[in-house]
Formats: structure tokens, sequence, C-alpha cells
């Protein structure tokens, strides 16, 4: 049974993508008989390079794939080359976790409140400094080069990427090699750099590269931060394919392969990007200079990670702001009446998204823990484990769903959906999720899974326990903590999915996600305030379970509360 | 009566017969015989596609949910749309995939091109407004507009539920006299640039916009009432190009950028961004005011010459497998008591199509407007109300606007 959990997961996931992405190239070719498509033709394609703004869509997609991956990694890069473990340090470290859970719409909702023309900070500002009696006309928020976007996504995979660098730090023993690198007289940033970093880069390749095709692709964050005039390459096939005219299904279709192609272009040009750094760094690093720029490094990489914190706990400040506001009229710093009135509106509705989302985040989770166990549990057991930081089993296909961006293979599951005349379930929906889920709770679990000592489950063998027992009652006890962290993470991913949810519940579905980016459009940010509140702390619940749970049930037992 | 019993005879004596007529039980509800669609309904789920972006009009939908269960036992369950056309892309890919009677669109909240878009590929059920208990409380006989939408006759196929009018709004602590025509406007927003501008096509508050200018600015006004193929476009839109192109770079952000929706506008307005804006719902400045998104300074008002206003109407795709229950909910939007509750300020604010004058006295007193309200607008204002074009062109008008200013 066990040593069948890795192929259910392979094919669990891929088997989905691949018809997806079938069904998105056929129709882009003009095959898709019940739309009367029945010959192969190119006129998809020339109906969609006459687009307006197609290139323009595609360069915003690009470049904020690379941009927002660049960024993000030069300052988690910065800040763990220059941590010194001071209580600064920890904090930031201690942070990532909440950050991680704030769900990317309500984090960009808390970013636009903050930096808008009639946002927190220019409230704050104004008019005693800047001299504004009104919000200045400028283009800040949803600006046509998309560097709002890029601010909105980088403030999220920081702490995604910091996690993932915290984790795959453990395998390198990097305090060791700094140390040898500063007897021979290094500085401990410039080591850190010269002798860390290299070792540490082809060990998070992968999240590095999910998180290129998530900002080439990304929807939600597109629609709040995004330009609009054209949108992304991502938001403008939402359009195409929700459009009455269903020829239109064709070019989008079409555009969802171009998507593909945007996503992959990204990624070779990151790539060919990681050449370069490494041709023009091997001189530097050999170099043999032990101390140039080392505070410049350490106070910019502390610097930069601290402005995305705060960016991004004020921004949910903002969002409390706005949820209790009464009439707040530029440029007051706080609203001139604080009323529950929103709160009171908003409450009858919420209970049945809330539900929702508990329901099909804990299914998914549950789901995806089960196999992922499994899977590791069968990998103890035949002995096989991949070489550390090595990718070669058939797992390694796990990570295909962070790498095909969403929307190129949704739309296709779509269509093959209502071919198979499959009606919109909450099953299909947490099906969709699984897709997301699995990955990350894979990635989160399996670290600990790995580096747990085998000596625990052998001794339990030699006293005659079978290799159940051992699991169900030494294995998995002991690695609760980290268990419950992989759940948080599942259910934190699953919360905040918008996509799958839209296009598999065909809108009948409702999440909190769902419902608050469907009120973007609306503008009311008092609603919109009240409804990202409650997304983002719903995923946090689950990490205060996660951190709490341990400590309670093993409060006499201090080495398995898990590290903080 | 005998031609059932014959049937239901049959279906007895042979069990195949009964598979093969199940089918018809399905069949679609007549809504003639009311009594029996009362009985079909109790039980069903309404899945209703509406527009979702207004939190007023959200709320009201609350409570008609609310409403429906405890009257009728109907479970309404509200489909948050970004945009109507999402709804008639799933009834017309159902269709394409087969799914004749089992679709998950049961009511559709629609007017204009999309109810054109669904009629054209018989996408409706119907008809059967007309039969509906409370529909003879509009008199469409008086009342021509709650029978005819954007000039097509509706023939049954979609019941009225409100009534839409653009209405301008402004801040009259900043601005002492609102420019009163579609020329005015550009004359103040040279002198007041950045304080103006209109939802980003293809939102329906931002077309209505681009119809209104394109009325004032031609002179062609018949051709705009018949489809546009039958007029040269070109010529006829020429003058509303030239308008937006001086227009464009006094707007709000120079024009680069627009809001998202009427209510988008709206928040822009509390913001202090935009000194003038409007809207489709005729009391919604009102509204907003008493719940402290818009200035206490906010007054109303209608161009001169009036302005464009539509009725917009609920439909019954032809798949919908709850259509007894669908009627039901149609027809309980028409009560006296779910208008009223839908025109109350504190509610929607949205007006009636129910001929006021009409009612009975107890009943016409529900519909009173609290006039006292100063960003109300003037009891006279909306007498003035310009038919909508032909739906054809709001197709044209958003397609050329797009490919004239995106991606520039």
């Amino acid at each position: 049974m066990l040593r069948l959990a890795p192929w259910l997961i392979t094919a669990l996931l891929v088997g989905p993508i691949l018809a997806g992405l079938a069904m998105a190239a056929l129709p882009a070719f003009g095959y898709l008989p019940a739309l009367g498509g029945d010959s192969l033709s190119l006129d998809p394609w020339r109906d969609l390079f006459a687009q307006p703004g197609l290139a323009r869509s595609v360069a915003i997609s690009f470049s904020s794939g690379i941009a927002t991956t660049a960024v993000s990694l030069t300052v988690v890069v910065l800040f763990l080359a220059g941590a010194s473990g001071n209580r600064l340090d920890r904090w930031i470290r201690r942070m990532v976790s909440p950050l991680l859970s704030i769900p990317h719409a309500a984090a960009a909702f808390g970013l636009a409140f903050l930096i808008a023309p009639s946002g927190l900070v220019s409230r704050a500002l104004s008019p005693t400094v800047t001299g504004w009696e009104r919000p200045p006309d400028l283009l800040i928020v949803q600006d046509p080069w998309g560097l709002s976007l890029m601010a909105g996504l980088v403030v999220k995979e920081i702490p995604f990427l910091l996690l993932m660098s915290l984790a795959a730090l453990h395998q390198i023993d990097a305090e060791h090699r700094v140390a040898l690198a500063r007897s021979l007289g290094y500085r401990p940033t410039i080591a850190w750099l010269k002798v860390v970093l290299p070792s540490l880069y082809p060990l998070i390749r992968l999240p590095v590269f999910a998180v290129i095709a998530y900002a080439s692709s990304v929807v939600d964050v597109a629609m709040i931060l995004g330009p609009t005039l054209p949108p992304t390459l991502s938001v403008s096939l939402l359009t195409w394919f929700n459009d009455p005219d269903l020829s239109r299904r064709f070019m989008a279709s079409a555009g969802a392969l171009l998507q593909l192609g945007v996503t992959l272009a990204a990624l070779a040009s990151w790539w060919g990007l990681e050449c370069l750094v490494r041709r023009l760094g091997r001189g530097w690093m050999a170099g043999g200079q032990r101390q140039r720029g080392e505070r410049r490094l350490r106070i910019a990489g502390k610097a930069l990670i601290l402005l995305a914190a705060i960016t991004a706990l004020v921004g949910i400040a903002g969002l409390a702001i706005n949820s209790l506001a009464g009439f707040w009229r530029f440029p007051d710093g706080l609203p001139q009446t604080v009323t529950l009135q929103h709160w009171q509106r908003a409450l009858p509705s919420l209970g049945g998204p809330v539900a929702a989302t508990l329901m099909i985040a804990g299914t998914a989770t549950l789901l995806a823990v089960g196999l992922v166990l499994a899977a590791l549990e069968n990998e103890q057991r035949s002995g096989r484990q991949p070489a550390q930081g090595q990718l070669t089993s058939a797992l390694t296909l796990l990570y295909l769903p962070l790498i095909v961006p969403q929307i190129a293979f949704l739309f296709g599951l779509v269509v093959v959906m209502e071919a198979l005349g499959t009606r919109p379930t909450r099953w299909l929906v947490i099906f969709g999720h699984l897709l997301f889920v699995l990955p990350y709770v894979f990635l989160s679990m399996s670290e600990a899974y790995r580096r747990f000592d085998p000596r625990w489950s052998r001794v339990a063998l030699t006293l005659g326990a079978t290799p159940n027992d051992a699991f169900w009652r030494v294995r998995l006890p002991m690695l609760l903590a980290p268990l419950l962290t992989a759940m948080a993470v599942g259910l934190a991913v699953s919360i905040g999915q918008y996509l799958p949810t839209l296009l598999l519940g065909a809108g009948r579905v409702s999440t909190v996600t769902t419902e608050a980016v469907a009120l973007a459009a609306g503008g009311n940010r008092r609603l919109i305030g009240v409804w990202a509140l409650v997304q983002a702390s719903l995923p946090l619940l689950g990490f205060i379970i996660a951190v709490g749970l341990p400590r309670l049930l093993w409060s006499n037992r201090r080495g398995m509360r898990g590290t903080p | 009566m005998s031609l059932p019993r014959t049937c239901h005879a049959l279906a007895a004596s042979l069990p195949l017969a009964a598979l093969l007529a199940s089918p018809t039980t399905l069949a679609a509800p007549d809504p003639g015989d009311w009594q029996a669609v009362v009985e079909e309904a109790r039980g069903q789920t309404v899945y209703w596609h509406a527009w979702g972006g207004d939190g007023r009009t959200n709320r009201y939908l609350e409570w008609v949910a609310e409403r429906m269960q405890a009257e009728h036992q109907v479970e309404v369950i509200h489909v948050k749309l970004g945009d109507t056309a999402e709804a008639v892309s799933r009834v017309l890919a159902e269709r394409q995939a087969g799914n004749d009677d089992d679709g998950s669109v049961d009511l559709v909240w629609i007017n204009g091109e999309n109810f054109a878009a669904m009629r054209d590929s018989d996408l409706l059920f119907g008809p059967f407004a007309e039969q509906l208990p409370h529909f003879a409380l509009t008199h469409p006989e008086h009342n021509p507009e709650v029978v005819t939408d954007f000039t097509l006759p509706t023939d049954g196929f979609e019941s009225p539920w409100g009534k839409a009018q653009i209405t301008f709004y402004y801040d009259s602590d900043e601005l002492d006299t609102p420019p009163t025509s579609v020329a005015e406007i550009k004359a103040w927003a040279e002198d007041n640039p950045g304080r103006f501008s209109y939802p980003r096509i293809p939102d329906f508050t931002g077309s209505t916009f681009l119809k209104q200018a394109l009325i004032e600015l031609s002179d062609a006004d018949e051709a705009l009432y018949a489809p546009v193929e039958e007029s040269d476009f070109e010529a006829v839109s020429a003058p509303l190009w030239d308008y937006l192109d001086d227009l464009h770079p006094h707007l709000w952000r120079s024009g680069r950028q627009f809001p998202a929706s009427g209510p988008d506008m709206l928040r822009l307005m509390g913001d202090g961004e935009l000194a003038l804006a409007f809207t489709f719902i005729p009391s919604e400045p009102a509204a907003a005011v008493a719940d402290g998104e818009l200035a206490p300074s906010t007054r109303s008002y209608v161009l001169d010459g009036g302005t464009l206003g539509n009725v917009h109407f609920v439909a019954i795709p032809y798949n919908s497998p709850h259509k007894a229950a669908a009627m039901l909910l149609a027809d309980f939007l028409l009560t006296p008591e779910a208008q009223a509750h839908k025109q109350d300020l504190a509610v929607w604010g949205d007006r009636t199509v129910l001929d006021v004058s009409r009612l009975d006295d107890d009943q016409a007193a529900r519909f009173e407007l609290d006039q006292d309200n100063p960003a109300m607008l003037a009891p006279d204002a909306l007498e003035q109300t310009l038919a909508e074009p032909h739906p054809s062109w709001m197709d044209a008008l958003q397609e050329a606007w797009q490919a004239r200013y995106v991606g520039r």
C-alpha cells in the first residue's frame, strides 16, 4: 500500500496538469468540437496578437516574474549573510511564519491602502510635510509599469524564500563554514556570502523557480495592484475566458499557452542570469578581498527586510483601521468617527464563506498530509532516500504545480470538466486546492522527516514493535511539531487560493478569498478591510495552533515542543 | 384532465415508459398555473447570478434570501459576478457541452446587451414574466419601459426589477455650480484637472457615460436606436472620440488610469480625489452620506436635457433545473414589500418598477422618498430620462474604446 503513495501523488498532480495543458493546446490551434472548431488553424493566434496592448501585458508579466524574484532573493540573502543572532534577527525570524500566513490578496489590499495617494503614508505626511490638502493626482497603485504589483509580491515572497533558506541552511552546516572563513580573516557577512551562499543556492533553487512562475502569472494580486490598461496577461486571460462571445475561448486558449511561454521564458532568462552571476562572482569570490562592503551589505540586508516586514504589518493594521472607519476625510490620519457598523453588516454574510473556506482547507490539508506521510514513510522503510539536495525521485514532479502557471492549465481543466459533464462542486474545488497544498506540505514536512534520527525507530523495532507501531507510537508523536507546522502551511495555501476556487467552483463555491477579491472592483475600503482581515486571520489561527499545541501536549518534554 | 391520468396509468404499468417519461416530469413549470409553481418551488435552491460589486446591493439580496426562506422555503444563493457576461458565457458553455436541463444558473440579473445576446442564442426560458401575479402592478400599458430593454421588446423573457438613471454628484463645499452638460464637463475638467473621471470600459457605468456623451455630441440620434450595422459607426461616433481625446488629459491620473466601477468612483469621491462623479443609482450619494462614505456636503443633480436611464431585469436560463423557484423569486421581487425595501435609502435606494400612482394608498405610502436628505435629487429631476440606444452600440463602443485607449 505504502509503496503506491509516491505514484498516487505523482498521478494526482501530473494527470490534471497534463490534461489541462492539452485542453488548452488543442483549442489554441482551433480544435474544440463542442464549440464548432473541428479543424486546425492559426486563427486563435492571429486574434490573440491583434489584441490591443498585448505586448505590454506580456512585458509586465515577464518583468514581474524576474524583478520580484531578484529583489526578494537579494533581500533574503543579504539578511541571512548579515544575521548575527541578536534580538532583532531573532524577531525577524520569528515573524516569518505569521508573515507567510498572510494571504497574497490581503497583503496586496494592505499595501494598496498604504501607498495610494490617499493612503495611510500620504495621510500621515499631509499636510505637514507634503503640504497636500487633498490627495495628489499620482499614479501609484496599479501603475502602468507594474511596480506596485511587484512591490506587493516582494512583500509576500521574502518570507517564503527566507523560510525555505532557513530550512536548507540546516543541511550545509553554515556556522562551521563561516567560522573557518573568519579564521582566515574574512568579515562575517563577506564570509557568509563567499562560503555559504554558493552551497545554499542550489538547495533553494526550486522555491526560487516557484516564485518566478507565481509572480509572472498571478491573478488575484494583479487584479488588486496590477496595471489596468492593459492588465497583466493572466488577468486579460480571465476576461477573455469569461467573454459571452464563446469564440474568444479559442483565443483565450492561445493566450494560456502564451502565458506558459512567458513563464518559461522568465525561467530561462533567470537561468541565464544565474550563469552570468556565477561567472562574475567567481573573480570576486576568489579575489581574497576580506572586508570591503561588509558594513553596507549588513545594514542593507537588515533595513530592507525590516521595510518589507513592517510594510506588511502596517498594511494589515491599515485594513483594521479601515474596517472600523466612519467618514474619513483626507488628510486626517485617523477616521473622524469609529463604527462597528461594517463588521455588524458583514457578520451575517461571513458565516457561509468562512465555513466553506475552513471545510475546503481542512479537507485538502488532511488529504495532503496523509499522502505526504505515506510517501515519506515509504521512503524510510524502503531506505531509498534521495541524496540530500538531489532531486532524483519521482516525487520531483511534485513541484510541477508550482512551476506551471495555474491559469495555463486550469482553463483546460474546466473545459475537460465541462466536456465530462461534471457539475462544479466543493469536491472539485478541494481537488483543485490539493494540487497546490500537496507540494507545500511536502516541502515543509520532508526535511524534518528525513532528518529524524533513525535510531528511535530501530530501538522500537528491537523492542518488538511492528513498523506500523513504530510509526504511530514513536515517529508520529515525536514529529508532532513539524507535522502541525506543515498542516498550518497547507491551510494557509488553501485559504489563499483564488483562481482554482473561482474556476472549478464556477463561482458557486465562495470562500473568504473569492469574496474579498470580488470586492476589489467595488473599491469600498471599509468592507474590503473587514473581509481581508478575516482572510488574514484564518491562516494565522492555524499557525497559533501549530505552535501552541505541541507546547501544551509536551509540556513535560522540552525536546519535543518544536523550535519556535 | 384525462390526458395526464392516462399517462400516469401507462407509466405505472410500464417501468421503461416511466424511465423514458422522466424527463417530462422535469419539464418547465407552467407560469399560468401559479399554484403548481408555488408548490413545486418549495424546497428548491435558486442560484442567483448577480453582479456583486456593491455592498448595499449584496445586503439587499441577503434580505431577499431570508424572506424567501421564511415565506416559501426556497433557498436563495447569491453567486457574485464581476460582470454579468460571466453568467452568459457559462450558460452558453453548458449548452455547447450538451447540458440542457441541469444548468448552474437559475436566475440572472440582466439587461441590455447581455439580454440581447441570450435572446439571440435562445438561452432564456419564457415567456413567463407577464404571468407573474405581481407583474400587473407595473402597469406596462402606462410604463412601456418595463417591457422594453435597450429598444428591444422583452416579450416576457425577463421580469423587471428596478430602475437606474445616471445621476451626477459633487461636494458642494468645493464646487458651487457643477457642469450641466457633457460639453460643460470638458470645460470644467480643463479648469479643474484631475478631479473627474469615468469607470474603465467595459464597466457598465462607464459604458453608459460613453453613450450619454454620444447622444449629446452626435446629431444622428435616430441611428443610435437601430442596430449599429445599419449606420456608419465611424462617422456617427467620430465626435465622441474627438471629445474623449480632448477630455482625457484633464481627467484623474491624466486619463492613464480609470476607476474600476461606479462604487470605486464613490470611494475616490470620499477620499477627495474626485470632485465630480456619477452613479447609476440615483439615491446612492444620499445613502453613502448616511453611511459615512461621502461628505455631508454632497449634492446630486442630473444634466440639462436629461440623462440615460434604464430598467434592469431578472431572467431565467433555459436549462435552469429550478425554474419554479426562480419564477417565485422573480415574483417576490415585484411585491410592494420587496420593492419598497429595495427603495429604502437605508437599504439600497434602487427605484421601484411598480406604478406607485396606481397602488392603493397604504402601499403607496411605503414608497415615499425622504426628501429632507440634502444629498437626494430634487423630486422632479428624474422626469427627463433618455432612452438607451440599441444594445449593439454598447458592444461597438466598448470595442472601439479599447482599441483606442488600451496599451498606449
